[in-house]
C-alpha cells in the first residue's frame, strides 16, 4: 500500500493546480472567514433624518422626555450616517451607501404628546429579496428597541405622577407646594367629617372619604398595569444542556466541515475513479486464475484422461491463489487514507488560521484532531464508494459535488423553519451522511457544544464502515 | 472436423510439459454462458492465437486465465506466475515509463525492482524514454511498456489481449518483433486478435472461439486445410459459417 501512497502523491505533486488550490483554499478561507467576522460592521449602516427641530420635548402631564432618549436608543443599535434631507436619504439607499433610512417627521413630538395620534417614522430601503429581508429584520428590530426605551420613559413619568397622586408629595418649582395624596384622604375627610354636626354635610363627608379610598386602593394596582401594558412579555432564556455556540465560531465550524467534506469527497472519488480510467485495478487486484472443479468432462484433447495428475488433484483441493498485488480493500483503504489525510491537514490549517482573527479555545486542540480524524474518515469512505460506483474521474467529481453540497445545505436547516414532515425527513437523510455528525463533532470539539463529541464520533465511524462495504461492493468488477 | 487441440509447434517447446493447461472452462453471466468447457494448452515458448467474432469469449478467457475473474467452472493449471496484459494500456499516465516499471515492480514484490526495471527497458527499447511520461508516448511505446510490466515477474505464460488493436502498422510490426523474441526466449505468449492476419503469421497454434465454445485447436495450417480454402482470413470466416451449420 505505501507505494501505491507514493504514488499517489507523487502524482498529486505533479498536479500544480490541485496542489496550489490545497495550499491556497485554506489560506483564502480562514483569511476571509476571519476577516469576515472580525471585520464585519455588527450594525446596519442607516442613514437618519431628523427633522424635528433641536431640543424638543415631549410633555406628559407636566413632566418632559427628551426625544433624544428616542433616538439614541435608535442610534444605539445602527451605524448612524446624518443626513438632512430626505432625498439625500433616497440617494444614500439608492448608491447603497447605506442599507436603509429613517427619516423622523417633525411632528412627531406633538403626535407623541397629544396622547391620541400614534407617531410615525418612515424607513426607506432598497436591494434584492434577501437584503430586504435583512434590513428589515434589523431596522424592526432596532426601532422596537428604541419605541420600547420611550415607552419605559414615558411608563416611568406615569408611575412617577400616580405615585404622587397616590402619596401626594411636593411639586412646583423647588417643591413649594404640598400635595396631599389620595391614600390621605379617607383618614383625613373622616376627621373633618367627625368633627361636623350631625348634618348633610357630615354625610356627604364620609361618603367622600368613601370614595378617596376605592380610588386609592384601585389606583395603586395602575403602576402594575402601566408596568405589564409598557411590556407585556419580558423574555427570560434557559437553555436547556450543552452550551451556547458563539455565531461566529459556529461559521468557522460550518466553514470548516465543509472545506474538510469537500476536499476528502472529491479527492477520494477522484483518486478512485482515477485508477479505474487508467484501467489499472485489474492489474493491481488479479490474482492467480481461480479454478472450479468442473463437472463436465474436458471437451478438447489436453484431458489428462480418467486420473488426474497431481497438478490436477492439488487444483482440485483448492490451492491457495497468489495475493494480488494489492486487495481491493487495501487499495480502497489507501485512497480513503490520502483523501483523509490531506482534508485533515488543509482543514486543521484552517482552524489554526482562523484562530488568529477569531477567539477559539485552543486547549481543546486534541478534540479538535478526534473530529477532524473522524469526520475525514467518513467523507474518505463517501469518496470512495462515490468512486468505485462511478467508474470515471469526471462523473465521480460530478457526483461528489452534486451530493455533497445538498447534504451540507440540509445538515443546515434549523428546526421548525420548515414542515414538521420535511423536517423528519431532512434529519433521516442528515443522518445517512456524515457531513452532519462531522458538523456536530467539530461544533462540540471547538465549542464544546451538545450533544457530545462522542455520539458523533461512534455515529462517523458507522458511516465509514456503511461506506466503505458500499465502496467494497462497487468495486467487485475490476474492470 | 477436427480438433488438433495441443499439437505440438515446430520449434516451439513440442516436448516440454505445458506451462498453462486449461480444462472444462465455462464462465456464466446470469443466463448467458459466456464460455463453455474450454480446454487447451501452452508449452514454453508457443505462440497460441485465440481468434474468434466479436462476443466470441476471448476477452473473458483471457481475463479468466489472468486471475481477473473467476470461472463458472474447470481448472486452470500454470507453472508459475502468469503474466496478463490488457487491450488497453493499464498504466499510470502521470508518470514516467521508468516510474512506472518501478512501482509495479515494488508491488510484485520482485528481489531487484532496479535491476528488473533496466531490463525491461532494454528488452522494450526504451531505454532513452525512462524519465518520459506515459501520457507523452506514442501508442505503441505506451503498448510496449504495458507488455513490459505484464513481464516484470519474469512469468513462463504472457496473456496478451488484443495487443496490436490500437497501433498503426509500423508500430505493429515493432510489437510483434517484441513479442516473438520473448517466444523465442522460451515464454508462452497467449494472445487474443481479431486480425487473423496476425494469427497465421505469428501464432504456432490457432485457438478459434465462438458462442463460447472452442471450435478448433491446431496450427493455421490446420484451419486452412479445414476449409474451403482462399486465404486464411477467408478460411476463418468459411470455418466460422460451417460451424454455424453444424
Amino acid at each position: 500500500m505505501r507505494w501505491l501512497l507514493r504514488k499517489d502523491l507523487v502524482i498529486l505533486g505533479r498536479s500544480r493546480l490541485l496542489v496550489a488550490l490545497l495550499v491556497i483554499y485554506p489560506v483564502a478561507i480562514a483569511l476571509l472567514i476571519g476577516l469576515a467576522i472580525s471585520a464585519s460592521p455588527s450594525k446596519p449602516r442607516v442613514a437618519i433624518v431628523d427633522e424635528t427641530p433641536p431640543g424638543e420635548t415631549i410633555t406628559l402631564g407636566g413632566t418632559r422626555v427628551g426625544l433624544d432618549e428616542y433616538t439614541n436608543e435608535l442610534f444605539n443599535h445602527v451605524q448612524v450616517v446624518r443626513v438632512p434631507t430626505r432625498a439625500a436619504a433616497v440617494a444614500k439607499v439608492t448608491s447603497g451607501d447605506v442599507l436603509a433610512a429613517i427619516v423622523i417627521p417633525p411632528d412627531i413630538v406633538s403626535k407623541i404628546s397629544s396622547g391620541v395620534s400614534q407617531a410615525q417614522a418612515e424607513v426607506i430601503y432598497n436591494g434584492d429579496a434577501l437584503k430586504q429581508s435583512f434590513v428589515r429584520s434589523a431596522i424592526n428590530s432596532a426601532l422596537a428597541q428604541a419605541n420600547l426605551a420611550l415607552s419605559q420613559q414615558i411608563k416611568s413619568v406615569a408611575v412617577h405622577d400616580l405615585n404622587l397622586l397616590l402619596a401626594g408629595g411636593k411639586i412646583g418649582p423647588l417643591g413649594s407646594q404640598e400635595l396631599i395624596g389620595l391614600r390621605q384622604l379617607p383618614a383625613t375627610l373622616k376627621t373633618l367629617a367627625a368633627r361636623q354636626p350631625q348634618a348633610a354635610d357630615r354625610a356627604t363627608l364620609t361618603r367622600i372619604a368613601g370614595f378617596a379610598d376605592l380610588a386609592a386602593n384601585n389606583l395603586g394596582l395602575a403602576a402594575d398595569v402601566l408596568t405589564t401594558v409598557s411590556q407585556p412579555i419580558a423574555v427570560h432564556s434557559t437553555l436547556l444542556h450543552g452550551k451556547r455556540t458563539p455565531l461566529d465560531t459556529y461559521a468557522v465550524v460550518v466553514a470548516v466541515s465543509i472545506s474538510l467534506m469537500f476536499i476528502c469527497v472529491l479527492l477520494a472519488a477522484g483518486g478512485i475513479a482515477l485508477e479505474r480510467e487508467e484501467h489499472v485495478i485489474a492489474r493491481l487486484v488479479r490474482g492467480s486464475p481461480a479454478s472450479v472443479p468442473s463437472r463436465a468432462k474436458p471437451a478438447t484433447g489436453e484431458s489428462t484422461g480418467g486420473k488426474p495428475t497431481r497438478g490436477e488433484r492439488r487444483l482440485r483441493r483448492g490451492r491457495p491463489l497468489d495475493k494480488p498485488l494489492i486487495s481491493r480493500e487495501g487499495l480502497l483503504a489507501e485512497k480513503a487514507l490520502l483523501a483523509a489525510g490531506c482534508a485533515f491537514v488543509v482543514a486543521f490549517a484552517m482552524l489554526l488560521g482562523v484562530s488568529a482573527f477569531v477567539s477559539l479555545d485552543l486547549s481543546r486542540i486534541g478534540q479538535w484532531v478526534l473530529a477532524l480524524a473522524f469526520g475525514a474518515c467518513g467523507f474518505a469512505a463517501l469518496g470512495v464508494a462515490i468512486g468505485a460506483l462511478a467508474r470515471e474521474v469526471r462523473a465521480a467529481s460530478l457526483l461528489a459535488f452534486l451530493l455533497s453540497l445538498p447534504l451540507a445545505f440540509l445538515a443546515l436547516v434549523p428546526s421548525g423553519s420548515v414542515a414538521g414532515g420535511l423536517y423528519s425527513a431532512i434529519v433521516a437523510v442528515s443522518y445517512v451522511f456524515p457531513y452532519k455528525a462531522a458538523l456536530q463533532a467539530l461544533d462540540a470539539a471547538v465549542n464544546g457544544a451538545s450533544p457530545a463529541i462522542a455520539g458523533s464520533l461512534v455515529h462517523l465511524v458507522l458511516l465509514t464502515l456503511l461506506f466503505g462495504v458500499l465502496a467494497r461492493l462497487g468495486l467487485r468488477r475490476a474492470e | 472436423m477436427s480438433h488438433a487441440a495441443g499439437s505440438p509447434s515446430p520449434g516451439a517447446g513440442a516436448r516440454e510439459e505445458p506451462v498453462l493447461r486449461v480444462q472444462g472452462l465455462g464462465k456464466r453471466y446470469g443466463s448467458r454462458e459466456a464460455l463453455r468447457d474450454v480446454a487447451f494448452a501452452a508449452r514454453p515458448g508457443e505462440m497460441v492465437a485465440v481468434i474468434g467474432p466479436n462476443g466470441a469469449g476471448k476477452t473473458t478467457l483471457l481475463s479468466i486465465l489472468g486471475g481477473v475473474q473467476a470461472p463458472s467452472t474447470g481448472a486452470v493449471q500454470h507453472t508459475g506466475a502468469i503474466g496478463w496484459v490488457p487491450q488497453q494500456p493499464a498504466l499510470y499516465s502521470k508518470l514516467s515509463v521508468a516510474e512506472n516499471l518501478r512501482l509495479f515492480a515494488r508491488l510484485e514484490r520482485v528481489a531487484d525492482p532496479q535491476a528488473v526495471v533496466e531490463r525491461m527497458l532494454a528488452q522494450t527499447g526504451l531505454a532513452d524514454r525512462a524519465e518520459e511520461r506515459v501520457d507523452r508516448l506514442s501508442g505503441g511505446n505506451r503498448q510496449r511498456v504495458n507488455v513490459a510490466l505484464g513481464l516484470l515477474a519474469d512469468p513462463p505464460v504472457i496473456l496478451l489481449d488484443e495487443p496490436s488493436s490500437s497501433l498503426d502498422p509500423a508500430q505493429r510490426e515493432r510489437l510483434w518483433q517484441f513479442i516473438e523474441e520473448l517466444a523465442a526466449s522460451g515464454t508462452s505468449v497467449v494472445f487474443s486478435t481479431h486480425i487473423v492476419g496476425e494469427a497465421e503469421r505469428y501464432a504456432h497454434r490457432v485457438i478459434v472461439l465462438d458462442g463460447g465454445v472452442l471450435l478448433f485447436d491446431g496450427p493455421p495450417a490446420g484451419l486452412m486445410s479445414e476449409s474451403a480454402g482462399g486465404d486464411f482470413e477467408q478460411a476463418v470466416v468459411s470455418f466460422l459459417r460451417t460451424g454455424d451449420t453444424r
